[in-house]
């Protein structure tokens, strides 16, 4: 069994000079190169904060932490603020466990991001 | 252990498009057997990061080659169950003692595969297989029984 699978990024909202990135469906070794490679794109545009909203992520493996924490090396390097938003279970326990919760500003939903 | 229930076996490829069935599998035995759904992530999690880690070091991100899986229930005396999980591939064998995670505290993208499979499950050992490749066996144990499977 082999296909295609559907764009990580279903959207990108913009808000000024700030990107809202609403992310869908599991982020595992079969997307997370293409999930860090569109973010990084939308990186280039240089927003000053970027939010990845991922309430419609219920799964993610240690690639898809490996993708964040790439963008979030290059968001520190263009002076972007990086935010993750509505993360659900799963992906807040992998947070967890790599300790990488401390690391990535995180917001409990879109709202509280964007304050 | 007293009970061995029938395992079930899986047989993949090394594509990472197989990921997400395999997940779902290892999600609905978990379920069947009631497990928490805080351990059935859990479970979930270990047993794909060992999946990516085949594909990547063992087949080098190949996706035509043979992956193994078997998830064995062992119903214990006391109620108790240790589903085993073991995964077969025919890579380039992996040296035990060369397997461990990154230190977390530096921050970079990639090695925390073998720390999320140490955190997530009970168990885990290494060894070569006969005719090449490397056997992993995993174990996580419940507290529990509330169904049982395959018997």
């Amino acid at each position: 069994m082999s296909h295609n699978p559907a764009p990580a990024i279903s959207q990108v909202r913009r808000f000024g000079d700030v990107a809202v990135v609403d992310v869908q469906g599991d982020i595992d070794l079969s997307r997370s190169v293409e999930f860090q490679q569109t973010l990084l794109r939308i990186l280039d545009e240089k927003p000053s904060r970027m939010v990845i909203n991922l309430e419609a992520v219920p799964y993610m493996d240690s690639s898809g932490v490996a993708s964040l924490v790439k963008v979030l090396s290059r968001a520190r390097r263009a002076n972007t603020l990086l935010v993750l938003a509505s993360l659900s279970p799963r992906v807040k326990n992998l947070l967890e466990i790599t300790r990488l919760d401390s690391v990535f500003k995180i917001s409990a939903n879109e709202q509280d991001a964007l304050a | 252990m007293t009970s061995p229930a029938q395992p079930l076996r899986l047989s993949i490829s090394s594509n990472p498009s197989h990921l997400p069935v395999v997940r779902a599998a290892v999600e609905k035995v978990c379920e069947i057997l009631g497990f928490d759904c805080d351990t059935v992530g859990n479970v979930v999690l270990g047993v794909d990061e060992a999946l990516a880690n085949i594909i990547k070091h063992a087949y080098h991100g190949r996706q035509d080659q043979p992956i193994e899986i078997e998830l064995a229930p062992l119903h214990d005396a006391d109620g108790s169950i240790e589903l085993l999980i073991r995964m077969r591939d025919h890579g380039l064998e992996v040296d035990p003692s060369s397997i461990k995670g990154r230190d977390l505290d530096d921050i970079r993208p990639g090695g925390l595969g073998v720390h999320i499979m140490k955190h997530c499950m009970d168990r885990l050992e290494y060894r070569p297989a006969e005719g090449g490749g490397t056997i992993l066996t995993m174990a996580k144990r419940f507290p529990t029984v509330r169904k049982e499977i395959g018997r």
